[in-house]
């Protein structure tokens, strides 16, 4: 049975920095030993505005990186775009502002105990949590290559120092504004029949993730994607981020994306009935 | 103070050390919760409400933010009652919980079938009986908009189930007299009624210029609603002042439940605020106390109803 993150904790964080990079925000959060249970695919539930405000919801946010160094201690990295009201509240809060934070919540990116070719691919800021992956892999001997993808270059988020931690690192825009014109999933089937890809990572648009899964369909990569369902509480309560996924027996549940996810397996997600009805009863 | 301060409560023969109680619906079983707080340290869990066969829900997106509020639009997704009991009503009673037990049913029929597998079941405090789920594929199916249907349901479950557990028929808020509703599940049996289920609402996406839920109507709660909640609850306990109420719809704070127990509720439960903030409960459950014991109640069940005092004296 699923059950929510053993370690997640509801804590007060404070904000060491919010810098703008792009068209994102990244914070830096002081969370202390909470830094020691995060893993790459984690994420945590932030409340928003105060108590006049008319934000009922906390909002999910996947966690960047973390560092147990430095001056403050545990330190948590996101990378924030300021899309609606309770991001664009979150990017305007600066340094020494508490915040109430819930985390780690859900499940990682399995990490391979063994040495493998690892892709990495991210969709615009969903790049964000696949640095931090990176650094794992490649200290468990894995080679890590990168894709990134976006409609235009200000829409990339891909650090300077992120781009050490990767052996190679191929970007992809729509418009051509910078890498090559074109789509993350282009050249995916060439890497794969070249036997160059054991594992796929991937964090993105929900159209992108089952993008990747069709073209993965019928090989042996396998294919760990980090999926993203409108959420209202993160902890596992409210049912709204529900994904239908299939089970062993091939069976399709409901599952919740905070607890059974955000990383699944793609080849148990049943891509084409996201957002459709399926046998009212089973 | 504290010590000798009364913040027990009772809902028919049921008694709860204290009236805060989770919403169905707003804390799945209990099991993410106790992650937060031992769940013995609240009134009493008020499971999602169970069906009789496992059941998907509608696809998403289900939910939408609405000012202080949102649209919930689940399908009452669950695992059917004979896995529900099997796993969740056992874990909870092991933690310590007082657990009421809610269900649906898409028939009459089902309602009492549902009453049949329970009737046996040790350690439950309650029974709540949804008759009120706005969010299913027939309006028709909302037997709370129908006095008669009403009735029906509850006089099935009550006919099932005997006279040990307490039913608990909860009420939808979208009907002309909700009074007229409440006695009349009174009449068939019911022991106390929860009010209010959300409301059905609707969101349009601007976008994409369609209704922003799959479902297309969902039910509103949070904050919003809790004029509502308030107005309800004070017209059935006018009308049926010994007829226990719990209380829901919007409660974010102790002043807020407060208002509730004014108004007539014997246990409040807290649902959307649990979705922002998984310590709710007890931070709502503190300040209530806390809010009590400054307005010199010496007992929780003192407060229940107390805005009704010398409405005979003021109408005269």
């Amino acid at each position: 049975m699923s059950e929510i993150n053993r370690q997640a904790q509801q804590l007060s964080a404070t904000i060491l920095s919010n810098k703008r990079i792009g068209q994102y925000h990244q914070i830096l959060l002081n969370v202390g030993e909470m830094v020691r249970h995060c893993r790459p695919g984690n994420f945590v539930a932030i409340s928003i505005g105060d108590e006049s405000s008319a934000l009922v919801l906390r909002r999910a946010f996947a966690i960047s990186r973390v560092s147990d160094r430095g001056e403050y201690g545990g330190t948590l990295e996101l990378i924030v775009a300021p899309h609606g009201a309770g991001s664009r509240w979150l990017c305007s809060q600066g340094e020494n502002v508490e915040l109430d934070v819930v985390g780690p919540l859900g499940k990682a990116f399995g990490i391979p105990t063994t040495p493998v070719q690892a892709m990495l691919i991210g969709g615009a800021y969903g790049s964000a949590p696949l640095f931090g992956l990176a650094e794992v892999l490649k200290a468990r001997g894995c080679r890590v290559d990168m894709i990134l993808g976006a409609s235009t270059s200000s829409q990339v988020y891909a650090p300077l120092e992120g781009k050490r931690s990767v052996n190679s690192l191929k970007i992809y825009t729509e418009d051509g504004s910078t890498g090559t014109t074109g789509i993350v999933t282009d050249p995916l089937r060439e890497l794969i029949e070249a036997g160059q890809i054991d594992v796929i990572y991937s964090c993105g648009s929900m159209g992108m993730l089952a993008a990747i899964q069709k073209i993965v369909e019928g090989t042996d990569v396998v294919h760990q994607a980090s999926v993203e369902e409108a959420m209202a509480c993160g902890i596992g309560v409210c049912m709204t981020c529900v994904l239908p996924v299939a089970a062993e027996d091939g069976s399709v549940s409901m599952l919740r994306s905070c607890i059974d996810g955000p990383v699944m397996d793609g080849a148990r997600v049943k891509w084409d009935l996201v957002g459709e009805v399926f046998g009212a009863t089973s | 103070m504290t010590n000798s301060f009364d913040f027990s409560t009772t809902l028919s023969n049921a008694w709860f050390p204290t009236p805060i109680f989770t919403a169905s619906g707003c804390a799945s079983s209990g099991r993410e919760l106790s992650q937060f707080f031992p769940l013995k340290n609240i009134g009493a869990v008020v499971t999602k409400s169970v069906m009789l066969k496992a059941r998907h829900g509608r696809p998403t997106p289900r939910m939408a933010e609405t000012p202080s509020g949102m649209l919930n639009s689940i399908g009452l997704q669950g695992p059917g009652i004979d896995a529900f009991l099997t796993k969740d009503v056992p874990w909870l009673v092991e933690a310590g919980a007082r657990v009421i037990v809610s269900i649906a049913g898409e028939t009459i029929d089902e309602y009492a079938s549902l009453a049949r597998r329970i009737r046996s079941v040790p350690g439950l405090s309650a029974i709540e009986v949804n008759i009120s789920c706005p969010n299913v594929e027939n309006r028709g199916l909302v037997f709370a908009c129908d006095p008669e249907a009403s009735r029906a349901v509850i006089d099935g479950v009550r006919k099932t189930l005997g006279g040990e557990l307490p039913i608990i028929a909860k009420l939808s808020p979208d009907v002309t007299d909700i009074v007229a509703i409440a006695r009349g599940v009174i009449e068939a049996g019911a022991d106390g009624v929860a009010l209010i289920n959300t409301l059905l609402g609707m969101v349009i996406n601007t976008e994409t210029m369609r209704p922003h839920l799959a479902g297309k109507t969902g039910g509103l709660s949070g904050p919003a609603i809790r004029p509502v909640a308030v107005r309800a609850i004070y017209q059935v306990h006018q009308a049926l002042p010994k007829v226990p109420i719990l209380g829901m719809g919007g409660v974010r704070s102790g002043r807020d439940a407060f208002e509730l127990v004014l108004a007539g509720a014997s246990g409040i439960s807290v649902g959307t605020a649990t979705f922002g903030n998984p310590t709710a409960l007890i931070d709502i459950q503190k300040q209530l106390q806390e809010l009590l014991i400054t307005k010199g109640f010496s007992s929780f069940r003192d407060a229940v109803g107390f805005a009704h005092r010398n409405d005979d004296v003021d109408g005269a």
